[in-house]
């Protein structure tokens, strides 16, 4: 009898344990999912950071939780119309990614994020944080490329980044295109890791390709 | 047991089944509904965020006993005990909106702030350097903000009434003592202390903290950078010189050091643009620097700053007393400069900020009278002629240690105390045309102890209240004096902030030792500020009326033993009272930033060997700035332009009575007004290339860009009734220069590092 109850609560416990991973998954997958509608909406996109920061809290050992937490902070920013509270979103956005770095140390995705920060940072007032901002965006990015070479999202933010920058700072289609072109290859092959792993950007590479035809 | 495992079964099918829904309103303690916050079950996955009235809604699978916490950055986290049955649960969430640092008030009254990391800054520290007609100099750009005065025949800041003594310099908390090269006759000299060495200026002209002292009038507080964002070299070439050096950033990013040289020699800019003067030695100057910066294991730093400098300049005027006569003036000065500090984090909420300066200086002036042929000529009778002939050797150093200690009590107060010693020493060896030496030796020990508490009450409201108490041994007299300000926020964003605070200041050296037998106290103000700012994006207004008291000024006497001016008492006195109009606007033309200052001024003041209280020389009734920045990116250029403008200042002669044994006016007047509009371009050509191997800057700068006639004031001959005016050395002087950095680029030991 007792060695039936000790299975018994032992086959429960690694139940229990499964169903959770398994409610992990799904609720990461239900949040990366509403994503890309929630680039037209700030309040979504705040929704959804404080939905993964939730995932992240209860879970404490995930970090593409906390990496999404950041990630949808992040894209908030570059919503926010009140330049004045950019700066403590993006602060926040670092915290959050500051966890996931501890969690997974030397990540090329992460780099990615922290790339967007600076940039975020940076928008706050161009003239004046260019020199700081603008190097640290490009040095993160620099060192995604190198930590994970297959990684298509790197090429996607420095080419979406050339785009948008004024031809007489050396940016613009021209310069933009043949970057552009590097990161659609590389979406081509790259294969996530896991179905919540980042496999974002492509579409947007797509669309900025065609912008600049 | 069945029952049990089938009693387990059924609970966990009921749990999965009953979703129990959450929701409320969230609003702060006035009722003001709050958006963004996050809702949450702790350790779980359910929760929501609130929308723009403050409503929440979600509905959660979680059951018993759970806590629910909202969390808004700004508020006070909220958290509750609940317990989930299967009933809704309907919450209304009140939350305290938190005092923090980014949203609480500033106090500003009287203080000007240049700075990029902080809020509520009226400049960045770019502007420092790209005001034109500034000419790269500290305090050239301040001279365009409300307060100051146009002075140009003498160096410093004359603020609100205030002679320019009564202006103290800090860098990093210590005292600057000789931030500007030495005093030339009829020149205002430029500062020592390059603008980029600073990441944060702040400007008082009054009621400034309890931790600065000995000022009458203003206090200009410059905090020198942290750590570089790169390794980088550095070069420039200018019409009047040359200068290189570099900026290491270690590795692993927590330390720095720097060195650099700048070579300074005025004969090619002479040789097209006419001086006043007739050099005999084209003003020279070498400044060799050094500096270090480590940042602590708990993000403060430790940082050093010294020069070496010397300069050497020689040039002969027209003798005001005689025709055909010549003054030659010559100097040579070597000043050395010395910074350590050490700002840092102790733990339990405590801040510790202490320095240690040490600076020398040393001046051989030597002044002539000679004939058309350059020969020196000693005329005894009248014994003025005779007087032109002299030596003055000055060797003095100073030392200063200061230690503060803050501690945060409850939320963002805060509590600052500590003290400070200054030591200072002069020697002066004044040798007249006849070889007879005059010895003096100036020698004080002042100590300081102050402390001060930043209250917030709201957010909306804050007090600053301090004291600080000194002694010096020239007076030999303990003062403590009182520095209280206020702000308060409105609901629109706009602020009121008031400022009162006394201020105590020794005789300057060259008044001292005192006449025998004076038993001299402190020279007194006592100032009240009241402002308005209001600071839309963008834009900045801002309006200050002030009301300054001045009391126990000193007063000079001739003192027959060493045929010197020195002081004699406190009975001089005085007022200044005005008002101050600041706007700034980036947002009415596109891409073009400007400012505009008025200062209204009503000042008299008996001191020195004034015969009563008069209006001083060195101020006027209205000043005025426009100031013009516009950066054309398709250009890579910068324009910026700056109109100063001042009404006359009065000039006067006075004369000594012997009979009475006072001073009478002879003669008084008003200068002409006061214009002059400087222009100055910025081109950076390799703006906006990705990697460059050179960051290059292109600097073209015009001052007096009209030829305006400037009269700063009148030299009146000693013998005679002949004046002359005091005129700048040239009309318009033109600078060209480029500078060029090398940014050593580290990305990829960066990388190599972090893999």
């Amino acid at each position: 009898m007792k060695k039936i109850i000790v299975s018994v609560l032992f086959l429960a416990l690694s139940i229990g344990s499964f169903a959770q991973s398994e409610k992990y998954v799904n609720a990461m997958k239900a949040g990366i999912a509403a994503i890309d509608s929630s680039f037209k909406n700030p309040q979504s996109m705040l929704e959804l950071a404080n939905k993964f920061e939730r995932i992240a809290t209860a879970e404490k050992n995930q970090w593409l939780a906390y990496y999404y937490a950041a990630f949808c902070q992040v894209n908030y920013t570059y919503m926010e119309e009140d330049k004045s509270k950019v700066d403590a979103i993006a602060d926040k956005a670092t915290t959050l990614l500051d966890k996931a770095d501890s969690l997974m140390p030397k990540n090329s995705e992460i780099s990615c994020v922290r790339s967007m920060i600076a940039n975020a940072h940076m928008l706050v007032n161009p003239m004046q944080r260019y020199m700081q901002y603008g190097a640290e965006s490009a040095s993160q990015l620099e060192k995604a490329m190198i930590e994970d070479p297959t990684n298509p999202r790197p090429y996607f933010l420095k080419g979406q980044g050339l785009k948008y920058t004024p031809e007489q700072f050396g940016g613009g289609c021209k310069t933009a295109t043949p970057i552009l072109e590097t990161a659609l290859e590389k979406y081509g092959i790259f294969k996530p890791a896991s179905d919540i792993s980042p496999n974002w950007g492509m579409k947007r590479v797509q669309a900025l390709l065609e912008e600049c035809k | 047991m069945k029952r049990l495992f089938l009693g387990l079964l059924f609970s966990t099918a009921f749990a999965s089944v009953a979703q129990v829904n959450i929701s409320g309103k969230m609003t702060d303690n006035k009722n003001k509904p709050l958006r963004g916050a996050s809702i949450t079950i702790r350790n779980s996955y359910d929760g929501t965020t609130t929308d723009s009235l403050g409503n929440f809604s979600f509905t959660t699978s979680e059951k018993g006993a759970q806590v629910l916490e909202a969390t808004l950055s700004g508020y006070s986290t909220y958290e509750k005990n609940i317990t989930i049955a299967g009933a809704p649960i309907i919450l209304n969430i009140s939350v305290k909106e938190l005092i923090t640092e980014l949203k609480a008030v500033v106090i500003t009254a009287g203080a000007f702030e240049a700075s990029d990391q902080k809020k509520t800054t009226v400049l960045s520290s770019l502007d420092i350097v790209t005001t034109a007609g500034a000419n790269g100099d500290v305090v050239g750009a301040l001279k365009t903000l409300p307060g100051t005065q146009q002075v140009g025949e003498s160096e410093g800041l004359f603020v609100r009434g205030g002679t320019a003594t009564e202006s103290k310099i800090f860098m990093d908390g210590n005292l600057v003592n000789n931030f500007f090269y030495s005093s030339v006759p009829g020149f205002a000299t430029r500062g020592r202390f390059n603008p980029f060495l600073f990441k944060g200026t702040v400007f008082s002209s009054g009621g400034y903290s309890a931790l600065y002292g000995q000022a009458l009038s203003s206090a200009l507080i410059l905090e020198s950078k942290d750590l570089p964002d790169r390794t980088e070299a550095d070069l420039s070439l200018s019409v009047i010189g040359l200068g290189g050096g570099i900026q290491k950033l270690t590795r692993n990013k927590k330390a720095s050091w720097g060195i650099s040289y700048n070579y300074t020699n005025l004969a090619l800019a002479f040789a097209f643009i006419k001086q006043k003067q007739d050099y005999f030695h084209t003003p020279v100057y070498h400044q060799g620097d050094a500096n270090f910066r480590i940042k602590t294991k708990s993000g403060g730093f430790i940082k050093y700053y010294g020069y070496v400098s010397w300069n050497k300049l020689g040039f002969r005027t027209d003798d005001v007393d005689s025709i055909g006569l010549k003054d030659a003036f010559k100097i040579e000065n070597l000043n050395t400069y010395q910074n350590l500090n050490w700002k840092d984090k102790l733990g339990k909420g405590w801040k510790i900020n202490g320095g240690l300066s040490y600076s020398t200086n040393k001046d051989d002036i030597t002044s002539e009278l000679q004939d058309g042929n350059h020969v020196k000529q000693v005329i005894s009778n009248p014994r003025e002629y005779a007087l032109k002939n002299f030596n003055v050797k000055n060797r003095a150093q100073y030392a200063q240690l200061k230690l503060v200690l803050e501690k945060k009590i409850k939320g963002i107060n805060v509590v600052r105390f500590g003290g400070e010693y200054f030591y200072s020493e002069e020697n002066t060896d004044y040798t007249i045309f006849n070889g007879t030496v005059f010895k003096q030796r100036i020698n004080d020990n002042l100590v300081a102890g102050f402390a001060e508490t930043d209250v917030y009450i709201t957010n909306n409201l804050a007090a600053k209240i301090g004291g600080r108490l000194e002694h010096s041994a020239i007076i030999n007299k303990w003062n403590v004096v009182p520095r209280v300000s206020v702000a308060y926020k409105f609901k629109d964003n706009s602020q009121a902030s008031f400022a009162y605070g006394m201020f105590y200041q020794n005789p300057e050296r060259k008044y001292l030792p005192a006449i025998t037998g004076s038993n001299l106290d402190y020279a007194r103000a006592t100032h009240y500020i009241l402002q308005y700012q209001r600071t839309p994006k963008d834009r900045v207004f801002r309006a200050e009326v002030f009301y300054k008291k001045y009391d126990n000024l000193f007063k000079t006497a001739y003192d027959p033993n060493t045929s010197r001016e020195v002081v004699a008492n406190n009975n001089g006195y005085g007022h200044a009272q005005g008002f101050e109009i600041f706007w700034r606007d980036k947002k009415s033309v596109k891409n073009l930033d400007y400012w505009i200052s008025y200062s209204y001024l009503d000042t008299k003041r008996d001191f020195l060997n004034y015969p009563g209280s008069i209006q001083p020389n060195f101020a006027t009734a209205h000043t005025a700035s426009l100031v013009l920045k516009k950066f054309v990116l398709p250009w890579k250029t910068g324009f910026n332009a700056s109109y100063n403008f001042a009404s006359g200042r009065p000039y006067f002669n006075l004369k000594y009575n012997s009979s009475t044994g006072k001073y009478y006016i002879a003669d008084e007047g008003k200068t002409i007004n006061y214009n002059s509009l400087g222009f100055s371009l910025n081109y950076i050509p390799s703006l906006g290339k990705k990697n460059p191997k050179a960051f290059t800057v292109w600097v073209l700068s015009i001052s007096n860009v009209l030829g305006q006639k400037q009269v700063f004031g009148y030299n009146y001959s000693s013998v005679n009734d002949r004046k002359v005016e005091i005129t700048p050395a040239y009309k318009t002087f033109v600078f060209v220069g480029c500078f060029m950095s090398f940014g050593i680029d580290r990305t990829q030991d960066a990388i190599n590092n972090n893999l």
